[in-house]
């Protein structure tokens, strides 16, 4: 219980020094942004250990037999290559397990983008045109793509599918704005009930 | 003259104390607002409350403590459906600093609904790996969660022991901060046929709207009025709901203040020619 | 031998990954699930790259005493506490996440407020930065503007309430009896709209494009023409 009351008041202190920077940079929110970037890193530290090379690496090595013991040598091995890049001289061996995460992600990335976004999308936009949303929609898609494909310039009759496309898009960015707009008031809205709530017990 | 200018510059230090107090006074002032549910919450709703009693559904952590506020009263309205409908629970995620909120929202709904860990939900943690990882657990969740975020083996626990993929998990709950709802949408959703809703951040809901219109997704809660709804259709209001009418005061001020700049602008523009 | 022992290893696993998407049977399936293991073991260690520099820039700061290295000790102070919090809570209580632990506190009570108002502090800006710079100066930037504040409206229980004072202030009129309008809830299925419709296309257009120009680059890198990956170490 004394313990919840310290850390609330930590919470809180922590919360109006980063606040204290609507006013104006000071040393109370340099210290809270140092202390978030120290901790944190922390936390990355912790993480690795506690959910890769504990469960993932020195576990399964105690508990696997054989082939299927010495084999997580690699996985190790190419870890602890990767972190050469933290010298100059032996820097350039870290190209080989970047080599392989990137190997993997470029792999996946083709067949996933295709499978799972590309054929989804495209079937999703062969509509009929019997209503006006369906229109709407699928001149939105196509004018779209066509408004970045630069290859080719579109000049007199065909600038007319370049100013459709920029009514999509604007209206998509406006969209966008809005909902950010909603998401960073959420925020402020978190911060203030705590403040308001669990420190000050006014609501 | 001088009023047109000055209402176009006002000063940033009255723009931030008017927003402050817009967010104080209606959260001290327990301002009510009706909350309207729109369909891609009643979808996604639906999407749970159709399942029957011992389903399982896997909820993905993909936010952190920056995007709390709006996704953690959805998590809490998911888990409080799902323990009604007595469905159990997996909790993962790919975002690593997001997991402790999962297991404090856990922790809070399992008391309300007497729900025992292990028997009704398990927190399986965290793996670095992220595409990899959610393609891997598709083939075999062990390979990657032999154990659960304390170390305890998941055989351990008897409706663990029928998980091995995503053909024995009923429904994906993604929460959602960043792109991750892009990863499980073309890796567990197209490949493994993994239905899936998201409870998204206001940022980046408008992205996932594409998927939903392809019906590759069930439903989309965006940002604190996703959350919102939704604590109203389970029937339990939480933040969601009570930060909605400080949501709708701060909009309208900021309507005010961009209708204000804009009078400014073209008042001054006609005066200039 | 430097860059094609890369290039190689990049060619057999990009390879490797398409075809077992095609013959996920034994042995590429088995293959495709171990160098997925690895690849999430490996991508642990990348967490901590950052670390080095990091300390290293910091420590510097210490040592030569550099303008605000008072905030670096506060730096590796806080690093250095977290790492000890965190093997402690791991040991003792299994889990670094275990409720109650101490690792959970300094999570609840330093990083959650810590990290949620730095981004709350974003309200502030993009309220003052809306006002500022949101002007309908040209067509394109009038629409962008209308479609936003139709968004901010309609989003939240504001576009309802305001719906409603419309249609009552209209049924002020003598002779209009408009109070079933209420219902339709304009703002809100103008923002439905908006984002079922026109945000669609918009983005499912914006998104193809990055797609297929995603794919190219993947092509190009497994094929060992794109790289930009492997320079600079």
């Amino acid at each position: 219980m004394i313990l919840n009351i310290i850390g609330t008041w930590l919470a809180a202190g922590l919360t109006i020094a980063i606040f204290s920077f609507l006013y104006k940079d000071n040393p109370l929110y340099k210290f809270a942004e140092h202390l978030y970037v120290g901790v944190s890193a922390g936390f990355g530290v912790i993480y690795v250990w506690a959910f890769d090379l504990k469960p993932m690496l020195i576990d399964r090595f105690v508990s696997e037999h054989g082939v299927e013991r010495w084999i997580l040598l690699v996985p190790a091995i190419l870890g602890i290559l990767m972190l050469t890049r933290w010298t100059e001289k032996f820097a350039y061996i870290s190209r080989l397990p970047i080599a392989f995460t990137v190997g993997i992600g470029a792999g996946l990335g083709i067949t996933g983008s295709v499978q799972g976004f590309l054929l989804p999308q495209m079937q999703a936009t062969l509509l009929p045109l019997t209503t006006i949303n369906n229109v709407i929609l699928v001149i939105g898609v196509v004018t779209t793509i066509l408004y970045f494909y630069f290859s080719h310039e579109f000049k007199g009759a065909s600038n007319i599918i370049l100013r459709v496309a920029i009514v999509f898009i604007m209206v998509s960015f406006g969209a966008s704005f809005g909902y950010t707009v909603m998401a960073r008031i959420s925020l402020l809205i978190g911060r203030v009930f705590f403040l308001l709530s669990d420190w000050l017990h006014i609501i | 003259m001088k009023f047109w200018d000055r209402l176009g510059a006002i000063d940033r230090r009255i723009i931030y104390t008017v927003i402050g107090l817009a967010v104080i006074i209606p959260l001290v002032t327990k301002l009510t607002f009706p909350i309207r549910v729109s369909d891609t919450v009643r979808s996604a709703y639906h999407s749970i409350e159709r399942l029957p009693a011992g389903s399982i559904v896997m909820i993905s952590i993909d936010y952190d403590a920056a995007s709390g506020p709006e996704l953690q009263p959805m998590l809490i309205a998911v888990l409080r459906h799902c323990f009604k409908k007595d469905i159990k629970v997996i909790l993962t995620g790919q975002w690593a600093l997001g997991l402790p909120l999962g297991e404090i929202a856990l922790n809070q709904v399992a008391a309300e609904y007497n729900k025992k860990y292990g028997v009704d939900y398990i927190n399986i943690g965290y793996r670095p790996g992220y595409t990899a990882l959610i393609v891997g657990i598709g083939r075999e969740l062990r390979d990657f969660f032999s154990t659960d975020y304390k170390r305890v083996p998941i055989d351990s626990f008897a409706f663990m022991r029928r998980v091995h993929n995503y053909n024995d998990i009923n429904l994906l709950v993604g929460l959602e901060a960043g792109a991750t709802g892009d990863a499980w949408v073309l890796y567990a959703g197209a490949r493994f046929g993994l239905k899936m809703f998201f409870g998204a951040t206001g940022v980046s809901a408008p992205d996932l709207y594409p998927y939903l219109q392809a019906k590759q997704i069930e439903g989309i809660l965006a940002g604190l009025q996703g959350a919102a709804e939704y604590e109203t259709l389970v029937n339990e209001k939480g933040t969601g709901t009570l930060g909605m009418p400080t949501q709708s005061v701060v909009h309208g001020l900021i309507i005010i203040f961009i209708i204000l700049g804009n009078l400014s602008y073209f008042v001054l523009r006609k005066k200039q020619k | 031998m430097r860059h094609q022992i890369p290039l190689i290893v990049v060619f057999i696993t990009g390879v490797l990954l398409i075809v077992t998407f095609f013959i996920p049977h034994e042995p590429f399936g088995g293959l495709e699930q171990r160098f997925l293991i690895w690849y999430s073991i490996v991508a642990g260690f990348t967490m901590l790259l950052g670390l080095d520099s990091l300390t290293r820039y910091h420590l510097v700061k210490v040592r030569n005493q550099k303008s605000g290295w008072g905030y670096s000790i506060v730096l590796l102070l806080g690093l250095f506490l977290t790492l000890v919090l965190g093997f402690y809570s791991w040991a003792k209580y299994q889990s670094p996440f275990a409720l109650g632990s101490p690792f959970m506190f300094l999570y609840t009570y330093v990083i959650i407020p810590l990290q949620a108002t730095m981004f709350a502090l974003l309200a502030f800006f993009i309220a003052s930065a809306a006002y500022r710079a949101f002007r309908a100066r040209t067509t394109e930037a009038t629409l962008l503007l209308v479609a936003a504040v139709l968004i901010m409206l309609g989003r939240v229980p504001l576009g309802g309430w305001l719906w409603h004072r419309i249609v009552d202030l209209v049924d002020l009129i003598p002779g209009t009896h408009l109070a079933g309008l209420k219902n339709l809830e304009i703002f809100a299925r103008i923002n439905d709209w908006i984002m079922d419709i026109p945000q669609t296309a918009a983005k499912r257009g914006i998104f193809i494009g990055a797609t297929l120009g995603g794919i190219v680059m993947s092509i190009r890198i497994i094929l060992g023409i794109e790289r930009s990956y492997i320079s600079g170490s």
